[in-house]
């Protein structure tokens, strides 16, 4: 526990010392352009453009759900939810509204960030299991609603004829083939990125970490407590809402498998896998499950199985995730 | 129309003892071992199919009594080996990822041993007539599921009130770390009611197959109704258990009638006013697991 | 794109080479013999695990024992054909990153499989973004061969359509008027019902009751209830996979069958295979069936089918599989070609040789819309069947007279320029 403390501290809350400041910028710099060059060298190793879009997508959606699982302590089991609801908006609106894909983008994350800021108070009434079991039964209800609500969604058939359009700009065209959707995902992903850092190391951050390592003593310190966990959901609500929207284009599809518990699973165990005490330890997780995912069930029928060993292995043998492994290994 | 909402209030009692019955051992390990079983619904399907190779030899009645303690063997296995380490760990959400985790590998083992395709678990062939013509939802299987849900909880109420095991295991359920400094060993003490709640998902899991038929996914199916009734019920409470089985049975046996699009949402929504309304459950301890 | 182009750029490397030295010269006479072994590449895309998972395996089965027949007998125009299987997992988005994997990274020719009707659109769409040949095994929505066709799309299956008019017929002159419906609640089942209606009403009768079932239902005495209530003569089933298996069951055990006439469109053999005895009842319809002592050439495929799969049947899943492979070969022999847009001209109008449709009638892909003009095999479940003996055929009915007219589908196929 005290070892979580402290790298979580070292993680986000302490004000890093001047020298690893030049590092961790460095570090940042050499992130962002390898990212930037994916397209360029993904396929010289075998992989694809669009998996690399997959990867962002989920660690986009793993960082916005860890801002309240990893960094405020708050278990949700329903974030699917809003992934799922960012998803149907950008579909629906580009099915019978616009062909713009950033003001259908805009109303996804509206819809699924409005409904996540309107259901975190009820959510955090209870904490723990509690916690964890309301925002399951939330998540199911508009599991089942898609599912039922033929008309709207196409329900088991799922959400289909809709497409990417182009971005148009004021002098300037985007096509929006895998290189170009890649990097409208890209710029999603550091523009989220960005804002989270920042709500992280403001005094709202700091009140997150503090709810998360002594709920009782702000309390009595006279913090409204469940207030900033409602903050905290609505937020990572908006971010996960984002990138169901632009998985919803990445297949130019949706289907109620998107709001299904058990996509919330899979973006619990990335942000776990990654570290979920550690900034960027989702976009490792992410990297790390979709690849081995993707890789090993091209190589035999009994993958779930592997699936299912990624996430008994980590939580034994890393709790801290992967990051949180190595970190703790280079400050011993 | 009064008749046939009479039917259906009957017929979703009928229901609802059987998700009872799934609910019981989903709350005993929620009570003492403080996990969030997600691989119940697994095990009820691996001891689903364990009766369905045992059937041959031992019969229905035996594959009854032998199947869920094979099942409950795997379950001793399971929490000595992985759930066990996870307990000092005071965030849930190791236990919850581990079973989660555990849930898809039977699963696929199941799909690797057994096959894809669904199969019929055959039930005593006396059970499986209706008992009257005008009753004709009445029929001895389903009666037979109720019986077998209130033994089920009537035994373990006795057990729980009256024997040693029982009474330590409630005095677990309150305070842990009293009991243990009383010299109680703990250990042992959740892996026995790790065991028996693993054995009552056995059983659940068989009665389910000989009503639904097996395929590997069966479990994914049997699981949330099971969760909601311990919420709506309350934590910490059987009693609270079996009570939320027969709420949210009614509730979905009644939506039916009138409504069936909702028959599944309706009880997501009956959790979802009782959490808001009343979060510790109808029969719940207050301020537990938080 | 497709293949000539990668040995072209390959030979190109290697005169390149030649030019450095004694490589070159080694290398050079072998291009054009390893252009001729350069297998062509059918990816197919069927789910392995999730619900769907029985009906997968035996479509996977059905396009693997053509792949091998295939090949023994010297492949496709010479060169070998590869399948490479990939779990879809009846999910669209995995459907379709398993897709994406196989064209950039096998580079795949053709692309076949889907059980489930959202795969199937989702792959459809994918398909013809990447210009590329799909072949949908057993997706049955009728918007995939309809409103929602494209040049690129075939399908084998038979649509919604098709197999609500198999059996209406038999259900009313035998068994009565009055009827009730238990649907499933999405568009599979309200355009089956739709039709059921439709000649219903057509033919005087008169629809007693209904009922919307989501989909995975466990639960069907409530509906039961209300269909003893109303005492119709013929109890319709428009149900698919689990929900049908269980509907049946406790029909049977609340002993309806006994007293009602019980039917419906849909059945297939796997869900026959997890009944029990007593829930084999009832008239349905198969969209092929193993046991036809008439029609030629189906004995030996299904004795060479046992051969491979030992003590496994085929069933009208695995004939989609077989069937859509074959599809493949011949139409790609038929345009001397592999180019996309080649074979889709050759493929459609395309007709099923007797060998591959494996029963009566000549089955064609119609160039309107793609969709195959397989036959319906209406009959009724054996009451004391054992497996493989579980259904009889009471008649077989050409597509071409149950299928909507071309017209009539919302289907216009729109070329590449």
């Amino acid at each position: 526990m005290t070892m979580e403390i402290a790298s979580a501290r070292t993680a986000v809350a302490k004000p890093p010392a001047p020298g690893l400041i030049s590092r961790r910028v460095l570090g940042n710099v050499a992130l962002g352009l390898v990212l930037l060059a994916v397209p360029f060298w993904l396929p010289l190793v075998g992989g694809y453009t669009d998996l690399a879009s997959r990867v962002l997508i989920y660690a986009l959606a793993a960082m916005g759900l860890n801002l309240l699982l990893g960094f405020t302590g708050g278990l949700s089991f329903g974030h699917a939810a809003y992934f799922g609801l960012g998803a149907y908006g950008v579909g629906l609106m580009l099915k019978y509204e616009t062909h713009s894909i950033l003001l259908a983008l805009l109303v996804g994350t509206l819809v699924g960030g409005i409904a996540a800021t309107l259901l975190g108070p009820i959510a955090v009434r209870r904490r723990g299991i509690y916690f964890a079991m309301i925002t399951i039964a939330i998540g199911q209800m508009f599991y089942f609603l898609a599912v039922r609500w033929n008309s709207l969604t196409g329900g088991e058939d799922g959400l289909t004829g809709f497409s990417r359009h182009p971005i148009k700009l004021p002098g300037l065209t985007v096509p929006m083939g895998s290189v170009g959707f890649f990097y409208l995902v890209l710029v999603c992903f550091g523009a989220c990125a960005l804002l989270l850092w920042t709500v992280l190391n403001s005094p709202l951050g700091h009140t997150f970490v503090g709810i998360r390592e002594n709920y009782k003593r702000l309390i009595f310190l006279g913090v409204r407590t469940k207030r900033y966990l409602a903050i905290s959901f609505a937020i990572s609500g908006f971010v996960v809402a984002l990138a169901g929207g632009l998985n919803a284009l990445l297949d130019n599809f949706t289907s109620p498998n998107t709001l299904n518990y058990t996509l919330s699973g899979d973006f619990l165990i990335i942000a776990v896998l990654g570290g979920m005490r550690n900034f960027w330890g989702p976009l490792a997780g992410a990297v790390i499950f979709i690849l081995v995912r993707d890789y090993v069930s091209s190589i035999t029928d009994n993958w779930m199985t592997v699936i299912g060993l990624i996430f008994v292995l980590s939580v034994l043998f890393f709790p801290l995730g992967i990051l949180g492994f190595f970190n703790r290994k280079s400050a011993s | 129309m009064g008749l046939i909402l009479l039917f259906n209030a009957f017929n979703g009692l009928i229901q609802g003892a059987f998700y009872a019955l799934m609910a019981l051992g989903l709350a005993l390990i929620l009570g003492l071992n403080n996990t969030i079983n997600f691989a119940q619904g697994a095990f009820m399907a691996l001891a689903a199919y364990f009766a369905f190779t045992l059937v041959p030899y031992t019969g229905f009645w035996g594959a009854l009594i032998a199947a869920p303690l094979l099942a409950g063997v795997i379950g001793f296995a399971v929490e000595t080996v992985l759930v066990r380490r996870l307990y000092s760990r005071k965030d849930p959400i190791y236990t919850l990822l581990l079973t989660f985790g555990l849930a898809l590998i039977i699963q696929d083992m199941i799909r690797t041993i057994w096959g894809a395709q669904g199969k019929p678990l055959a039930i005593p062939g006396f059970l499986n007539h209706p008992l009257s013509n005008t009753y004709f939802f009445l029929t001895g299987y389903r009666l037979f599921v109720v019986a077998v849900a209130l033994i089920g909880t009537g035994a373990l109420f006795a057990v729980l009130r009256f024997t040693r095991i029982g009474i330590r295991i409630r005095a677990g359920n309150a305070d842990l770390e009293t009991i243990s400094a009383l010299g109680v060993n703990i250990y042992l003490l959740r892996t026995a009611n790790f065991i028996i709640g693993i054995v009552f998902a056995g059983v659940a899991g068989i009665l389910a197959a000989g009503q639904l038929g097996l395929n590997p996914t069966m479990g994914d199916a049997l699981i949330m109704p099971a969760f909601v009734a311990i919420v709506v019920g309350g934590v910490g409470s059987l009693v609270g258990s079996l009570l939320g089985g027969l709420i949210i049975g009614l509730a979905s046996g009644i939506t039916t009638a009138f409504f069936p699009a909702a028959s599944e949402v309706v009880i997501y929504v009956i959790m979802g006013i009782m959490l808001v309304v009343r979060p510790r459950g109808l029969l719940g301890q207050e301020g537990l697991f938080e | 794109m497709n293949n000539p182009s990668g040995s072209f750029d390959r030979r190109n490397v290697l005169k390149a080479g030649a030019a450095v030295g004694v490589a070159g010269l080694l290398a050079t006479p072998k291009p054009t013999w390893a252009a001729s072994e350069k297998p062509i590449k059918i990816g197919m895309i069927d789910p392995i695990t999730s619900i769907f998972a029985a009906l997968g395996h035996s479509e996977i089965k059905g396009a693997k024992f053509a792949e091998a027949e295939i090949n023994k007998k010297g492949g496709i125009m010479g060169r070998p054909l590869q399948l490479i299987v990939e779990d879809g997992a009846g999910s669209p988005g995995t459907s379709i990153d398993k897709a994406a994997r196989l064209v950039s990274r096998d580079k795949i020719d053709f692309l076949i499989g889907a059980v489930n009707s959202a795969s199937a659109l989702a792959l459809s769409q994918f398909a013809n973004k990447h210009n590329l040949l799909y072949v949908c095994t057993g997706g049955h929505v009728d918007s995939l061969t309809g409103k929602d066709c494209h040049w690129n799309t075939f399908r084998t299956c038979s649509t919604t359509w098709m197999l609500t008019a198999g059996d209406f017929e038999t259900l009313f002159k035998k068994f009565g008027k009055t009827w009730y419906f238990i649907t499933t609640d999405y568009a599979f089942g309200h355009a089956e019902q739709a039709d059921y209606i439709t000649q219903l009403k057509k033919a005087g009768g008169k629809v007693v009751g209904g009922a919307l079932a989501p989909v995975g239902t466990t639960d069907f005495s409530s509906y039961l209830i209300d269909v003893k209530a109303k005492k119709p003569k013929v109890l319709c089933l428009l149900l698919a996979g689990d929900d049908q298996v269980n509907c049946m069951k406790q029909i049977s055990q609340f002993g309806i069958d006994k007293e009602i006439a019980v039917g419906g469109a849909l059945i297939e053999l796997e869900e026959l295979q997890a009944l029990p005895q007593a829930a084999l009842y009832g008239w349905w319809t198969m969209e092929w069936y193993w046991k036809q002592p008439k029609t030629p050439h189906v004995a030996e495929f299904v004795k060479a089918y046992l051969a491979k799969y030992p003590g496994q049947y085929p069933t009208a899943r695995s004939w989609f599989g077989y069937a859509s492979v074959y599809a493949i070969k011949l139409a790609v022999e038929r345009a001397k070609s592999i180019e996309t847009l080649k074979v889709v001209k050759a493929m459609e109008g395309l007709v099923l040789p007797p060998e591959i449709a494996l029963q009566p009638g000549t089955p064609a892909y119609r160039a309107e819309d793609h969709q195959l003009m397989l036959s319906m095999f209406p009959g009724h479940a054996i009451q004391t069947g054992k497996y493989p003996n579980l259904f009889e055929v009471s008649a077989i009915v050409p597509g071409a007279q149950l299928a909507l007219p071309p017209a009539e589908t919302g289907c216009k196929i729109k070329y590449p320029a």
